[in-house]
């Protein structure tokens, strides 16, 4: 049987601009975003369904959507 | 997601602000936005007031967010760098210096009371109304004028960056967030290498 790659999208944190204020955890939907000790938002992968809420939240514009292979 | 309680802490932020310009000694409480971040980052060494707690982080998402009154763009990159976070921090503490010099001037009786709020460093607002005589000595109503007239220029500053960028902008250059983030920092190195994962400390 032939395996089929699902492509998903999921949120990434540039994480040395990020100003931890935690504006995108309140957003996400699904409780996919915590901030890392006061220092930058960490995405995790396994709860990220690639909403982009967060993306358009964000007010220092450092998480983007990204392709990644599940 | 579930409503909780803090979610309602915009209310103080807005009540602090309307009552400043009925009796400016109410200021003085605006001081426990000074120290509850500070105590709260310095004890648990998370932003926990600003990720919960800040009403007026709220008050921004609320008016910019629910109202609509926000461009929603994305701000100018230079401002989430650390050479102007920081400048602008160091800048905030000197304007917070300069308040407490002045205070200091009336309690030794060097100048008199000046009953006017600086809005943005520059514009003086007469603001005699919010005073009326009181128990309090000069030097406290002086600080009180000072101490509100902070609180007031970040929250214009705050509102005019939430019209032209996102919402809560303000959050990205508040020298309070700055600051509890630089103490995550300092308490953080050490124990970050010692880490390999990830403790998921949800809020
Ligand atoms: S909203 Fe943006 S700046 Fe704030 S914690 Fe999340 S990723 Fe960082
Ligand atoms: S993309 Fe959606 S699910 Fe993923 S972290 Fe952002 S808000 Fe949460
Ligand atoms: S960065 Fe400033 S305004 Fe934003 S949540 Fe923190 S203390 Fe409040």
């Amino acid at each position: 049987m032939k395996q089929v790659k699902k492509r998903k999208r999921q949120a990434k944190v540039y994480k040395e601009e990020c100003a931890a204020c935690g504006c995108c955890v309140l957003v996400c939907p699904h409780d996919a975003i915590t901030v890392y000790k006061g220092l930058y938002a960490a995405v995790d992968e396994s709860f990220c369904m690639g909403c982009g809420k967060c993306v358009k939240e964000c007010p220092a514009s450092v998480i983007t959507l990204s392709e990644v292979t599940a | 997601m579930k409503k909780h309680r803090y979610d309602y802490l915009w209310i103080f932020s807005l009540v602090y602000l309307i009552l400043g310009f009925f009796n400016i000694l109410f200021a003085w409480i605006g001081l426990l936005c000074f120290f509850i971040p500070l105590f709260l980052s310095i004890v648990t060494g998370t932003k926990l007031y600003c990720n919960r707690y800040c009403g007026r982080g709220r008050l921004f998402s609320l008016i910019g967010g629910k109202l609509g009154l926000s461009r929603k763009k994305d701000i100018p990159p230079f401002v989430r760098k650390p050479w102007f976070r920081y400048g602008f921090l160091i800048f905030f503490l000197t304007m917070f210096f300069l308040m407490l010099w002045n205070t200091w001037l009336v309690f030794s009786d060097a100048r008199s009371l000046k009953e006017v709020v600086t809005v943005l460093w520059t514009f003086k607002v007469p603001w005699h109304w919010a005073y009326r005589g009181s128990i309090f000595p000069d030097w406290a109503v002086q600080f009180a004028f000072g101490f509100y007239s902070i609180m007031l220029t970040s929250t214009v500053l705050g509102l005019i960056t939430m019209i032209f960028f996102k919402p809560r902008s303000w959050c990205v250059y508040c020298p309070m967030g700055t600051m509890t983030q630089l103490i995550c920092r300092l308490k953080s190195k050490g124990g970050m290498k010692r880490r390999t994962d990830f403790d998921r400390n949800r809020i």
